[in-house]
């Protein structure tokens, strides 16, 4: 049955309290924000309250969801408003409860919880305790809108949110200028990839005029609109809808890590390791991918059965590429985290791939799975660290098996899930991957990606397998002796391995449940369908190549323990190589050349400009000013005073003058009075005349 | 020329020879005998109209001139006093020197 | 007119004349006297007769001794350093000649209104006497009273004043 929309109208469903699962996190972030001193016990309780809150209503969503599926309906549940109105036009925004959404939301929500769990003991020594559980709230909430978002601009907004916790996060050790700059690169990065969003965005606002994604058939992803985009012609033989879609993914690719906008993610490493689990393993960089599932009707339109479309192609085509370009690079890393760093970058391409090749169901398969086993793998990680004294280099480890054997265990369940371990059967990662090859396998453009994926499955498992054997056997090449981690770090460990190995059961081709469920069909379980021939020979295909890299990896490093010093094996072997790789292939130098001396080059003009141009103007200004003033000056007291000082001296020089009449000699008097005298009287005289 | 004119005649002369002195003599005393000739000319004149005038029976000018010598008796008196007083003083009755009032 | 008239006349203009003239100013003061001398003359030719001998009794019997006196308590017998003309002197001249030449002029061209002959007045004391009684009786005691103050006046300004009564 095709997907129906409903607008819900009661005020008691779960759709319309839907916005308190990422509200009441970002509340508590606020509130903790604005506590006066640092209270470590109510941050805390706020944190992890307000994400086990969010989990129950997650929850209820869920299988309220399920029960819809159960009865036979596929559902989005929206609920819109309208946040701005500019004369005709309306931005409207909502959110939406589908399949695809409750199963992010019951992701998200658990792991996260496990993780704060996690993080209460990983951070006790650090100082800004309570700004950590601050940002991790706020991040949370933010990563809960964006699933949640039924608005191309509300999942924007969130999106940003999320991006400036994730900076946050990064440069919480802020005072290390490495993380500083980490996190800035970080920034800088994704705003790349967000500009080419915001550009798909808009593009997308004035061609259907709505930016809502379902909104009872007039919604952006609905058919009506999506006809309207296809028509559209656009440059390159593509359409509207081609092209907004790849805009779009831009966004995702600079957001999820892929070729070339991956650059960031290993060095956002530097960020304590609870926030690389989350935010850099299991959601945020799963963002990316969520963002195209959300979309991919779009990036679908115009397909003819059993094609695609050059927007998936390209989408699938550079997580192909990621895919090997990054698991080569973490062959020859020594960095606990960065090795884990490069994987995630890895099995991003792999989730992209699995959406272009395969539809949402796969790809989101792998991303659920994926979470799991890297927020294990990383909260693993973070337990070596902690148990190691906050050493990081796996050259300096080993032997951990027995000092740390519950960080070990949960490790070693990690790492095979990652590695898509077929025996015996338990391994989520394997069905997810499985997934995905299955999809290359029969795509229709090109059998090169399947060859691509199967290869980094190999350098997936060699990778591990040497981090592995490097960290926990052999023996002990530290400083200072290890020990294992207190239980509040290894029980979220414990509780993520289960769910490394059983949450895979749920996409077997023997009971395809997950695919089921997102696409609204209904499901059987069917035991003998895996061992239909195809899906043996895929399983067997996969399951020999992860073997031949695990005892590839296992002969070369075994329980040999080289010293650090030491070269290593593959190094000694084709050194040219293995400095390329270790290197990270160049990509951060070459930006460093081309893009950062570009903008290096125009901050220097602009400076220049600056300084020299509006400068001299300025105090070319300031110049003529101070000119003028000292003119006003000079007039004022030369002229106008002067004028006025000369003035007044002819006065005075007048009255001197004048008063050379007072002689204070009385005869003068008397001569003045008898003239004064003689001409009135001649006048007088002549006047009367007749 | 009436008899009339003569006396006046005279009288303008005689004020004029006072005036003269008056103004041009540098001792105080002979100003003030500049200002006694002024004095009795202008006593001339009025004798001499009420003697050529239409009413001589009123003695209008006869009294005029009673008058004024009485007045100019003491108008001498009082001068001549102050002008030893200033005498006293500084010492000289040259008018020239007596310029305090000066402006 | 008759020759006694011009006899008199210039007899007291060269009075005059040598009042203001004369270096010594003593000899100035025996001029006046002549000057008052020829006045009064002049009175008595102009049948006033009372005006005359009032003008030698007062004038010549009191102003003129009183100026003799006045400058010999000023040492004016002196002859006083500088000459005797003040400053810029010509000026008081052409100004008195001015004077003359207004007045000449004033009384020369009014000549046709001046009458030619008029009776002779007769004028007894007692007409004056009686005159000073009623009808100019104010005048004449302002006149007396003006005379008194004078009096006062001259004596006080006249007087010496103790040392140490400035």
């Amino acid at each position: 049955m095709p997907p129906q929309d409903l607008i819900i109208s009661s005020p008691f469903s779960i759709t319309q309290m839907l916005w308190l699962i990422p509200a009441v996190p970002v509340v508590a972030a606020g509130v903790t924000a604005l506590l006066r001193q640092p209270k470590r016990r109510t941050a805390v309780t706020l944190a992890i309250g307000s994400v086990s809150f969010s989990l129950l209503l997650s929850l209820v969503a869920f299988v309220h969801m399920v029960v819809r599926w159960a009865e036979g309906f596929c559902v989005h549940e929206t609920v819109n408003f309208t946040w701005i109105q500019v004369g005709a036009t309306n931005v409207e925004l909502g959110w939406v409860l589908d399949p695809l959404a409750a199963v992010m939301l019951v992701m998200v929500t658990f792991v996260s919880l496990l993780i704060f769990i996690y993080s209460t003991g990983y951070m006790k020594h650090d100082e800004n305790y309570t700004h950590f559980f601050c940002f991790m709230s706020l991040f949370a909430g933010s990563m809960l809108g964006v699933v949640i978002a039924n608005s191309l601009l509300l999942l924007f907004m969130c999106w940003e949110l999320v991006g400036l916790t994730s900076y946050l996060l990064i440069g919480f050790w802020y005072q290390k200028p490495s993380a500083a700059a980490a996190a800035k690169k970080a920034f800088l990065t994704t705003r790349v990839g967000d500009v080419f969003f915001l550009l798909g965005m808009v593009w997308l606002f004035a061609q259907t005029g709505t930016l809502l994604f379902y909104n009872g058939g007039t919604g952006s992803m609905e058919p009506e609109a999506l006809a309207g985009l296809l028509a559209q012609p656009a440059a390159l033989g593509l359409t509207a809808a081609g092209a907004i879609s790849l805009l779009i993914f831009a966004g995702a690719a600079g957001k999820s890590g892929q070729f070339p906008l991956h650059v960031w993610l290993p060095d956002a490493m530097e960020g304590p390791t609870p926030v690389s689990a989350l935010i850099h393993a299991a959601t945020m960089v799963a963002a990316g991918v969520y963002l195209i599932a959300r979309v991919y009707p779009l990036m679908q339109a115009g397909a003819l059965a059993g094609g695609t479309t050059t927007a998936l192609t390209v989408v699938t085509w550079v997580g192909a590429s990621t895919a090997v370009f990054a698991a080569l690079i973490a062959v020859a890393q020594n960095d606990i985290k960065r090795i884990l760093a490069y994987s995630t970058i890895s099995q991003l391409g792999y989730m992209m791939a699995g959406l272009g090749m395969g539809g949402v169901a796969v790809g989101m398969f792998h991303l659920v799975t994926h979470a799991f086993f890297k927020a294990l793998l990383f909260l693993g990680a973070g337990s070596v660290i902690h148990g190691c004294q906050d050493e990081q280099d796996v050259r300096r480890m080993g032997g951990l098996k027995s000092d740390m054997p519950l960080t070990f265990a949960t490790y070693s369940i990690g790492m095979l899930a990652l590695c898509g371990f077929g025996f015996p059967l338990f391994f989520s990662g394997f069905w997810s991957k499985d997934g995905i090859l299955d999809a290359a396998l029969h795509w229709s453009v090109a059998k090169t990606p399947f060859y691509m994926l199967v290869l980094g499955a190999l350098l997936t498992a060699f990778y591990m397998t040497r981090q592995v054997a490097y960290v926990f056997f052999g023996h002990w090449r530290g400083h200072k002796p290890a020990h294992e981690s207190p239980a509040v770090m290894t029980v979220p460990l414990a509780i993520l391995a289960f769910f490394a190995m059983t949450l895979g059961l749920i996409g077997t081709p023997a009971w395809q449940w997950f695919s089921a469920f997102l696409e609204g069909r209904s499901a059987c379980f069917d035991l003998s369908r895996i061992v239909y021939p195809e899906f043996l020979a895929l399983m067997g295909t996969s399951t020999v190549v992860v073997i031949l890299g695990i005892v590839l990896s296992w002969r070369l490093y075994g329980d040999r323990s080289p010293k650090p010093e030491q070269p290593d094996v593959l190094e000694k072997a084709a050194p040219l190589v293995w400095r390329w790789l270790r290197n990270r292939l160049y990509v951060d130098e070459l930006y460093e050349v081309t893009v950062i001396a570009y903008y290096g080059w125009w901050a220097w003009v602009a400076d220049w400009l600056d300084r020299r141009v509006w400068g001299g103007v300025v105090d070319a200004v300031a110049w003529a000013f101070r000119g003028w003033a000292q003119l006003n000056r000079f007039l004022d007291s030369n002229v106008v005073d002067g004028s006025f000082d000369k003035g007044c001296d002819e006065l005075a020089v007048g009255g001197g003058l004048l008063a050379r009449v007072q002689t204070g000699r009385v005869q003068t008097y008397l001569r003045v009075l008898a003239l004064a005298v003689m001409v009135l009287a001649a006048i007088l005289i002549w006047s009367s005349r007749t | 020329m009436t008899p009339l004119a003569s006396y006046l005649l005279v009288a303008a002369l005689l004020f004029s020879i006072g005036l003269a002195g008056a103004l041009t003599r540098r001792s105080a005393i002979l100003v003030l005998i500049g200002i006694e000739l002024m004095l009795n000319a202008a006593n001339l004149n009025l004798i001499a109209f009420w003697r050529y005038g239409p009413h001589p029976e009123a003695l209008t000018g006869m009294m005029f001139a009673i008058f004024s010598i009485a007045v100019a008796a003491a108008e001498a008196a009082v001068g001549l006093g102050l002008v030893i007083h200033i005498h006293r003083y500084a010492h000289t009755t040259n008018l020239d020197a007596m310029n305090r009032m000066k402006g | 007119m008759n020759s006694v008239f011009y006899l008199i006349s210039a007899l007291t203009v060269v009075g005059g004349l040598a009042a203001v003239l004369l270096r010594n100013t003593v000899h100035c003061a025996l001029a006046l006297t002549v000057a008052f001398a020829g006045l009064a003359l002049l009175f008595l030719d102009l049948d006033a007769q009372f005006a005359g001998f009032a003008q030698i009794l007062v004038y010549i019997g009191a102003v003129a001794i009183l100026v003799v006196f006045a400058i010999l308590l000023t040492r004016g017998s002196e002859t006083p350093k500088g000459g005797v003309y003040s400053r810029n002197w010509p000026v008081g001249l052409v100004i008195a000649a001015g004077v003359f030449a207004v007045l000449g002029w004033a009384v020369l061209q009014s000549g046709s209104v001046l009458p030619h002959e008029t009776a002779v007045p007769v004028v007894t004391v007692r007409q004056i006497g009686n005159a000073l009684m009623d009808r100019y009786v104010l005048p004449l005691e302002i006149v007396a009273l003006l005379l008194t103050t004078a009096m006062i006046g001259a004596v006080i300004v006249a007087m010496h004043e103790k040392e140490g009564q400035k």
